[in-house]
């Protein structure tokens, strides 16, 4: 078994409001990993990053990092942990590379300026970097907020979102930073909207809706054990699934996406499924379809599917 | 302990008010020469009631310590305050200091811009006014635990506020009262009995006059009883900053 970076046991955060933001949720997060946390807006990805970067109090439960517990041996933790917060703050009276090394500082080390520069140069800075953070645009901002993350080499960087609002290209080269680091041995647990890339990019994932884990396994596993295939069936325009059809097709999960009608096909024995089944069973009901075919999900559909059914 | 933490979070603090020289040399410069103009050549030479000594000499070393408290607060205050609207302090609560070393680095920046702000005030003085120092010993003491109570209050101001509004609330209705009625533009002689008592009760009224003492050699108070008022009143500021820190009141959700 590969050790475990984090191991977060029964936590649990309720705001002052009241708002259950976490209920008592567990996850571990192997060592060396590419971990996507992924969830709907307002599922508790935040509250429970920001409970590591010590910003959040948590109501009950525990974080054991790299074998320390985190809440009574906060500082050790929080020397060994660079966290990127989804909100961009900026530090109005300082330049990039001041700020860089401030954190330095701030963490108990001496500035290395050469990690320093060569970071302004991967996190495309340099230009910037002896210009007042009030120069930058919010895009640079959100790259200085990872640099800092990663100034003093923390063996766990914890990003909430960020390649939120950086376009299509340097998102890419974000990515492949992220990538590049944790080749190098950075274990990395980052949350993010763009599936597509946290399929390809990630080793592991978890989902997690209204506060509690949905799932959470390495990439492959997911994507071979939960993802399933689907048949879907394309019928004349503005064609809706009434509420008696969708009842008699439950078994099949039935629902409507970008205007065609998605039936889930379980695995039944070695290499066969209900494909003949559901489409039976669609026939009877519908007629012949204008276009159907059988799509194997991704991530993005076993995303859609696991979450939604949480919401039933 | 993380020495060089708590030393980088130091220089911040003072590098601020270190690049805006304005700030540092020219606001106090001028408050000095403005205050000399009003008191000095408005005002002549008046006594002070029961005291030796005439008014404007009575009066600098209580406007050089009103200067130091106002200074401490507001580099505190100032601080906490655009870090929480701009989303920063939280870099702040993220990094590995404790709760007192983070105190400690926030008061230190407060005594050091309230000493250099003073020592400027009075430099700019000292040819119109005999400024010979009574008792070093007693200014440095005052002037020293003054800072970190009015920087520990900033630093707990801060804390409290949600923004610039709030925060400028506290400085008009606690800190500019206290620090007006604590006895720099007066003797406490010269109030009725009654408001004599009330402002032994002005922990701010301790400051000045202990702070004047080492000047002037003359007080309202005694002066070495006073040092226990002002010394325990600074502990307890910077155990209740140590507390709120740590509970990361109003900081943390
Ligand atoms: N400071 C707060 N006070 C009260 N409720 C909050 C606060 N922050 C977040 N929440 C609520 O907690 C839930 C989880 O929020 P969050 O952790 O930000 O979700 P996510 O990052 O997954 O979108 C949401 O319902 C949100 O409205
Ligand atoms: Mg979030």
């Amino acid at each position: 078994m590969t050790p475990v970076a984090l191991s977060v046991n029964r936590l649990c955060k309720s705001y002052s409001n009241g708002k259950e933001a976490l209920k008592g949720i567990s996850l571990s997060v192997p060592e060396g990993s590419f971990f996507a946390l992924l969830g709907p807006n307002g599922a508790g990805k935040s509250t429970l990053i920001n409970i590591m970067a010590d910003t959040v109090v948590p109501t009950s439960g525990s974080i054991e990092f790299l074998g320390h517990d985190m809440f009574s041996e906060r500082l050790w933790c929080k020397g060994n942990i660079g966290v990127v917060p989804q909100e961009v703050a900026f530090d109005p009276f300082f330049t990039p590379r001041e700020v860089l090394s401030m954190v330095c500082g701030l963490y108990g080390q001496k500035p290395d300026m050469n990690w320093i520069n060569d970071l302004l140069e991967r996190l495309e800075l340099a230009e910037y970097a002896d210009k007042n953070t009030r120069q930058l645009s919010g895009g640079m901002r959100r790259r200085l907020l990872v640099a800092q993350a990663l100034v003093h080499r923390p063996p766990l960087v914890v990003l909430d979102e960020p390649t939120a609002g950086v376009d299509v290209k340097l998102r890419r080269r974000l990515w492949y930073y992220m990538r590049e680091l944790n080749a190098s041995g950075t274990t990395i647990l980052l949350t993010t909207h763009y599936l597509e890339e946290a399929e390809e990019l990630c080793d592991h994932v978890a989902i997690i809706d209204r506060g509690n884990v949905i799932t959470s396994s390495g990439m492959e596993k997911l994507l071979h054990e939960v993802a399933g295939s689907y048949l879907w069936l394309r019928y004349r325009d503005g064609w809706e699934l009434g509420a008696a059809d969708a009842e008699a097709l439950s078994e099949f999960n039935p629902r409507m996406h970008e205007g065609q009608l998605c039936l889930t096909l379980n695995r039944m024995h070695l290499r066969q499924s209900t494909f003949h089944h559901a489409y039976e069973s669609a026939m009877q009901r519908f007629g012949p379809p204008l276009d159907a075919g059988v799509c194997e999900e991704d991530l993005e559909d076993v995303f859609l599917r696991l979450t939604r059914e949480e919401a039933v | 302990m993380n020495l060089r933490g708590t030393w980088t979070l130091f220089k911040r603090e003072t590098h601020r008010f270190l690049k805006v020289n304005m700030q540092t040399v020219a606001a106090p410069a001028l408050t000095a020469i403005l205050y000399l103009i009003v008191f000095r050549y408005a005002m002549g030479d008046r006594q002070v009631p029961g005291m030796e000594v005439d008014y404007f000499t009575f009066l600098i070393p209580g406007l050089a310590m009103m200067t130091m408290l106002q200074n401490a607060f507001a580099n505190t205050s100032s601080s906490i305050v655009i870090g929480k609207v701009m989303n920063v302090h939280i870099y702040l609560l993220m990094a590995p200091l404790s709760a007192i070393e983070m105190v400690i680095a926030f008061l230190a920046a407060a005594v050091l811009r309230a000493v250099i702000v003073a020592t400027v005030f009075l430099l700019v003085l000292t040819p119109f006014v005999d400024l010979s120092i009574h008792h070093f010993g007693l200014v440095l003491v005052y002037g020293i635990c003054g800072s970190i109570i009015m920087g520990g209050m900033g630093l707990i101001g801060g804390m409290w506020s949600e923004n610039f509004d709030s925060m400028s609330m506290v400085n008009n209705f606690i800190i500019l009262p206290l620090t007006f009625l604590s006895g720099v533009f007066y003797s406490i002689k010269q109030l009725p009995p009654l408001w004599q008592q009330a402002s032994h009760f002005n922990p701010f009224f301790y400051l000045i006059d202990g702070f004047r003492h080492g000047f002037l050699g003359v007080g309202d108070s005694d002066p070495f009883l006073s040092i226990g008022i002002v010394a325990g009143f600074a502990l307890a500021t910077v155990l209740t900053c140590w507390h709120l820190w740590r509970i990361g009141w109003r900081l943390k959700e």
